[in-house]
């Protein structure tokens, strides 16, 4: 038995649209970001460019887009995969180990990300 | 005349080894994959950012990491992966509006995402090397 306790917003519905959304978002980001770099872009430009509101926002907003992407993404593959039925009697404690550790890296990164833009 | 198959005759599990996935299994598949494979390397993306935006030094050293044979290749597979979950998972939102659900639809479909990544990791490889 799967309980629901780990997914991202305790509701698959909630979960499915929060994918779309946070999928569109980092969509923009790396679309925008693979623009800035494949144009050639020097420190000063760089740094300019993510030391202005709009970047910093948008940064951190691709962030925890990818922090509740990854989050819901890896709960579909580890409730599918890590489970009793295929790993034995461990099968619920290995994939509830992963999902912390997932979470926990995520929130680290997340984190992290903020003290790069404002710290 | 019935057919007198008993139950216990029935397949209890299904063995996916036994038969040949169609297309959109294998594109579906490798949605997931490549979704972990991009988990797993966000924290490098993390340090490249920190890293460059530190000081000049910083970012001078993660352009020149990235003319490192071995590095090159880990961004072509980064920027390969990212693009293919990025077009599957258009493929995804777009079947969401209720196009290209039928079987022939979604196998076009999957056909469609093949054949753009392909072309993407191309793309990335000429601009990496």
């Amino acid at each position: 038995m799967v309980t629901q306790v780990t997914s991202f917003s305790r509701s698959g519905l909630s979960d499915w649209l929060i994918q779309r959304v946070t999928s569109l978002i980092l969509l923009a980001y790396f679309i925008c970001l693979a623009g800035i770099l494949l144009g050639g872009v020097d420190y000063g430009a760089w740094k300019a460019m993510h030391d202005t509101t709009a970047m910093r926002i948008f940064t951190l907003l691709a962030a925890m887009s990818l922090a509740a992407h990854a989050w819901i993404g890896l709960w579909a593959v580890y409730t599918d995969y890590l489970t009793e039925r295929m790993l034995g009697p461990r099968g619920n404690l290995i994939r509830r180990f992963c999902q912390l550790g997932t979470v926990l890296a995520l929130v680290i990164y997340l984190l992290w990300v903020i003290e790069i833009l404002w710290g | 005349m019935k057919p007198t198959v008993s139950k216990d005759k029935r397949p209890v599990n299904l063995d996916l080894g036994s038969m040949q996935l169609p297309i959109t299994a294998y594109v579906s598949i490798t949605h997931r994959l490549s979704g972990v494979f991009l988990f797993l390397v966000s924290g490098l993306m993390v340090w490249a950012l920190d890293t460059s935006l530190r000081s000049e030094e910083g970012f001078n050293s993660v352009a020149s990491t990235l003319t490192m044979p071995l590095s090159k290749a880990i961004l072509w597979l980064i920027a390969s992966a990212l693009s293919y979950h990025a077009l599957s998972g258009v493929k995804h939102i777009i079947m969401d509006f209720g196009i290209g659900e039928t079987m022939q639809g979604g196998v076009t479909g999957a056909r469609i995402v093949i054949a753009l990544a392909i072309c993407l990791a191309v793309f990335w490889g000429v601009v990496i090397w």
